[in-house]
C-alpha cells in the first residue's frame, strides 16, 4: 500500500522520459532531410536538363523553408544512358544513400528495368521522360506489386494524340495537306508511338504512305530521306529522341524539301540549334512546355531562373522534373510522411499545377495507371518551331505566338 | 536514277573510309602497331572543330585547322604516351608487346572517348559544312559538301602518295615498312621515322574526322564503330598494303550503300562484315596482303 504512490510516480515519471524520448526522435526526424535520387543521363541532350531542374525546385523549396521544415536534398547519379548503370545507381540510391523516392531517366528501356527495382526496394519511383506504354500498362496489370512507379511523363499513345491534335489544325486545316511518311526510330517508345499514329494521322485525314523505321545507330540518313522523297509525301512525321542532331543537320545539308513534324525530343533542349550549326530551322516538334511559353503561370518563370542557372533553356524532361520535385513534395506534405506506400497514396491523389499544364495520375482502374493525365485543362502539349534560331510555340492558338514558317529548301505541294 | 544516287553517295562514304584507313594502316605497315584509338583520335578532331566553331566561333576554316590540329597532338600522345613507354619497356617481354599495344590504345581510346562525352554530352556533332548548298548531278540532288569531302580526300590520298614515293622522307618510310632493320643499318634512325608516320597518321586521321563530322556528323558513341570499320577495312585489304586498303575502302563503301539503299539502312554495314569473314576464310592475309 505504502508503495502504490511510488510506484506511479515511477510509472508517470517512465511514461514521461519515453514521451519526452518519442517527442526528441520525432523532432530530429522532422528536421532530416527528404532525400530524392535522380538518376539521369547527365551527358545527353535531353537529359542533362532533368538533374539541373531537380535541383532548382528543390533549392527553391528550401529556400522557402522546406516541407514542414524538412530540407529537400538532392542526390545525382549519372546514368551514361545504361540501363545496367542504372540499376546500379538506384541500388545504392535506396541502400546507402538511404533516398525517399528516386526520379529516373527518359529512356523508356531505362525505366522499364528501373520499374521492378522499385517494387523490390519499395520505393516511390517517377520518370520524367520515358514514354513508352508499358510502364503504367505493368502497373495496371499488377498494381499491388508495380504500384511504386509513377510516370510523370505522357506515353507514347498520348504523344501521338498530341501530335495528331497539332498536325490537324496546322497541317490539314491550315495547309491543305493530305499524305504523310511515318519516320521514327527502332525503340521501346516507338512501338505504342507508332501504332497511334497510323490510327490518328488517317483519322485527322492524312493517308500514310509509307512508315520506316531505322536503327538509332544510323548514321548516313541519305537512304532514307530518298525513300521518303519518293514516297512524295506532304510531311515527315517523326519518332525520335536518341537520335537527333544527325539526321536534322542530314535533311538540311540535303536540302529533303519535305517538312519535318512530330517527336524530336534533342530538339526540345535550347543548345539542339548549336549542335545542329542551326540546321534546326523549321522543324516542328511537340512539347510539353517551352521557353517563353506560358502554359502556366509558373512555366515562364521557371524557363529563365532554370537559363540564368545553367546557360540554356531545359528539355521536355526538365520541365516535367522540376514539376515532379515540386509534387514529390506536396505529396510528402499531405501524407505527413515519407513512408513509401503512404506516399504512393499521397502521389496519386496529386493535384499540382506545374510546369507543364495540371498534373493528375490516372488511377487504378484506367489501362494507364499512375501515368499522367492528357487532356484539355490537364496537360495538351503543344508544337513548337525552332525559326531564327529560337525555339517558338506555334500551337494551340491560346499560347502560339507566331505562325509556322519554313526554310527556303521547303517546297510545300499546295 | 536510283544507281546514280548510289554511285554518287557511294563514292563519297568510300573516299572518307578510304582516307581514314589509309593512316590505320601506314602506321601498321611501318611500326607493327595496330591502334584501337584510331576512332577518338578521328572523333575529338570533329568535336574539336565543331566546338572551336560553334562555341568559340573562330569560323569554319579555321574550325577546321583547329580540329586536325588536335589530332595530331592526339596522334603524338598516342605515340608518346602510350605505344612508346610500351615498345621501349624493358619489362614486357617482346613477344607480348603487341598485346600490350593493342589493349593500350584501346583503353587510351577510351580514355579520350569519355572524356568527350564528359565535356561535349554524348549527342551527336556536325562540323559546319565549308561549303553549303546542293548541285543537280545526272538528276541527283547532291549537297555540294559531298562533293567537296570526295575532292578532299582523292587530293590527300594522292598527296600522300606523292610524299611516300617522291620524297626522301617519304622512301625511309618506305624502306621502313620494307625491312626496318635495313633501315637501321642505313644509318637511319628508326624513332625519327616513326614520328615522322605518327604526324602523317595524325594529319590523316583529323582530316578525315572533320570531314566525317560536317558530311554525317559524330558523336562520342562514334568511336567504338570507326575504329572496327578502320580495323575491318583494312584486315580486308591486307594489313599494311596501302592500296589494298584503298581498294576495300570503296569495296565496303559501296557495298553498305548499295544495302542501305536496296535492302534496308538497318542492314548496312552486315554485308561487308559477311565479306570479311569469307575473305579470312579463303584468303586470311586480305586482298592484296603481303604475309
Amino acid at each position: 500500500m505504502n508503495n502504490a504512490p511510488s510506484v506511479a510516480l515511477r510509472m508517470a515519471f517512465a511514461a514521461a522520459a519515453a514521451g519526452a524520448v518519442m517527442a526528441a526522435s520525432s523532432a530530429a526526424l522532422a528536421a532530416d532531410p527528404i532525400r530524392i535520387g535522380v538518376i539521369a543521363e547527365a551527358q545527353a541532350i535531353a537529359g542533362a536538363s532533368i538533374p539541373q531542374a531537380a535541383q532548382l525546385a528543390a533549392d527553391e523549396i528550401n529556400a522557402n523553408g522546406g516541407v514542414d521544415g524538412r530540407k529537400i536534398e538532392i542526390i545525382g547519379y549519372d546514368n551514361h544512358s545504361s540501363s545496367a548503370d542504372s540499376v546500379r545507381a538506384f541500388q545504392r540510391a535506396v541502400n546507402e544513400d538511404k533516398v525517399n523516392v528516386v526520379i529516373a531517366s527518359y529512356i523508356s528501356e531505362v525505366v522499364l528495368a528501373l520499374e521492378p527495382w522499385a517494387s523490390r526496394l519499395k520505393t516511390p519511383f517517377v520518370t520524367p521522360g520515358a514514354a513508352s506504354n508499358e510502364i503504367s500498362k505493368s502497373v495496371h496489370s499488377d498494381y499491388e506489386k508495380n504500384k511504386y512507379t509513377f510516370h510523370g511523363y505522357l506515353t507514347s499513345a498520348a504523344l501521338a494524340l498530341s501530335v495528331c491534335d497539332g498536325a490537324k489544325d496546322l497541317l490539314v486545316d491550315k495547309l491543305h495537306m493530305k499524305t504523310a511518311v511515318i519516320m521514327s526510330e527502332d525503340a521501346a517508345w516507338t512501338k505504342p508511338l507508332d501504332i497511334g499514329y497510323e490510327e490518328c494521322l488517317s483519322r485527322i485525314g492524312l493517308k500514310v504512305l509509307d512508315h520506316i523505321r531505322f536503327s538509332p545507330d544510323t548514321t548516313d540518313f541519305t537512304p532514307i530521306f530518298n525513300k521518303i522523297e519518293g514516297a512524295k509525301p506532304d510531311v515527315i512525321i517523326t519518332g525520335i529522341s536518341h537520335v537527333g542532331v544527325q539526321p536534322t543537320v542530314q535533311w538540311k545539308n540535303q536540302q529533303v524539301p519535305i517538312p519535318m513534324f512530330g517527336i524530336s525530343s534533342q530538339a526540345t533542349n535550347e543548345t539542339f540549334g548549336k549542335d545542329t550549326n542551326q540546321a534546326a530551322e523549321g522543324v516542328l516538334y511537340q512539347g510539353v512546355s517551352g521557353p517563353g511559353v506560358a502554359v502556366t503561370p509558373k512555366s515562364v518563370p521557371f524557363a529563365e531562373n532554370f537559363k540564368k542557372k545553367f546557360g540554356n533553356y531545359p528539355s521536355y524532361a526538365g520541365y516535367t522534373a522540376y514539376d515532379e520535385v515540386y509534387y514529390i513534395a506536396d505529396a510528402v506534405k499531405r501524407a505527413g510522411s515519407t513512408d513509401a506506400d503512404k506516399l504512393v497514396t499521397a502521389l496519386e491523389a496529386t493535384d499540382w499545377e506545374g510546369t507543364i499544364g495540371r498534373v493528375q495520375f490516372y488511377g487504378k482502374d484506367d489501362p494507364f495507371t499512375h501515368s499522367i493525365k492528357y487532356g484539355k485543362g490537364l496537360i495538351t502539349g503543344l508544337m513548337l518551331q525552332w525559326q531564327d534560331g529560337k525555339q517558338s510555340a506555334v500551337w494551340p492558338k491560346d499560347v502560339a505566338k507566331v505562325d509556322i514558317k519554313f526554310p527556303s529548301f521547303i517546297k510545300l505541294s499546295n | 536514277m536510283r544507281a546514280f544516287q548510289i554511285l554518287i553517295d557511294g563514292f563519297a562514304i568510300s573516299a572518307l573510309y578510304a582516307l581514314g584507313a589509309t593512316g590505320f594502316t601506314l602506321i601498321f605497315g611501318v611500326s607493327g602497331v595496330l591502334n584501337l584509338s584510331h576512332g577518338a583520335i578521328m572523333v575529338a578532331a570533329a568535336v574539336a572543330a565543331w566546338a572551336a566553331a560553334s562555341i568559340f566561333n573562330v569560323g569554319t576554316y579555321a574550325g577546321a585547322l583547329i580540329g586536325v590540329a588536335v589530332a595530331l597532338v592526339a596522334a603524338f600522345a598516342t605515340y608518346f604516351a602510350v605505344v612508346k613507354p610500351i615498345q621501349d619497356s624493358r619489362r614486357i617481354p617482346n613477344e607480348e608487346k603487341e598485346i600490350f599495344v593493342l589493349t593500350g590504345t584501346l583503353l587510351w581510346g577510351i580514355m579520350i572517348q569519355e572524356v568527350i562525352a564528359y565535356f561535349f554530352t554524348n549527342n551527336a556533332k556536325t562540323v559546319l559544312p565549308i561549303v553549303e548548298g546542293v548541285v543537280e548531278i545526272l538528276g541527283v540532288r547532291t549537297p555540294k559538301n559531298e562533293i567537296f569531302t570526295a575532292i578532299v580526300c582523292c587530293l590527300v590520298i594522292a598527296l600522300l602518295w606523292l610524299l611516300v614515293n617522291r620524297t626522301r622522307t617519304g622512301k625511309a618510310v618506305l624502306a621502313a615498312s620494307m625491312n626496318p632493320r635495313g633501315v637501321t643499318l642505313l644509318g637511319l634512325e628508326l624513332t625519327n621515322i616513326y614520328v615522322v608516320v605518327w604526324a602523317i597518321y595524325g594529319i590523316l586521321a583529323g582530316i578525315a574526322g572533320v570531314l566525317l563530322g560536317m558530311f554525317l556528323g559524330v558523336s562520342s558513341y562514334s568511336v567504338g564503330p570507326l575504329t572496327a570499320s578502320a580495323f575491318s577495312i583494312v584486315v580486308l585489304g591486307g594489313l599494311g598494303s596501302v592500296s589494298g586498303s584503298l581498294i576495300a575502302a570503296f569495296v565496303v563503301g559501296y557495298l553498305e550503300t548499295l544495302t542501305a539503299y536496296l535492302v534496308s539502312p538497318a542492314y548496312r554495314t552486315i554485308p561487308a562484315l559477311l565479306l570479311l569473314v569469307f575473305v579470312m576464310y579463303i584468303r586470311p592475309q586480305g586482298l592484296l596482303g603481303r604475309r
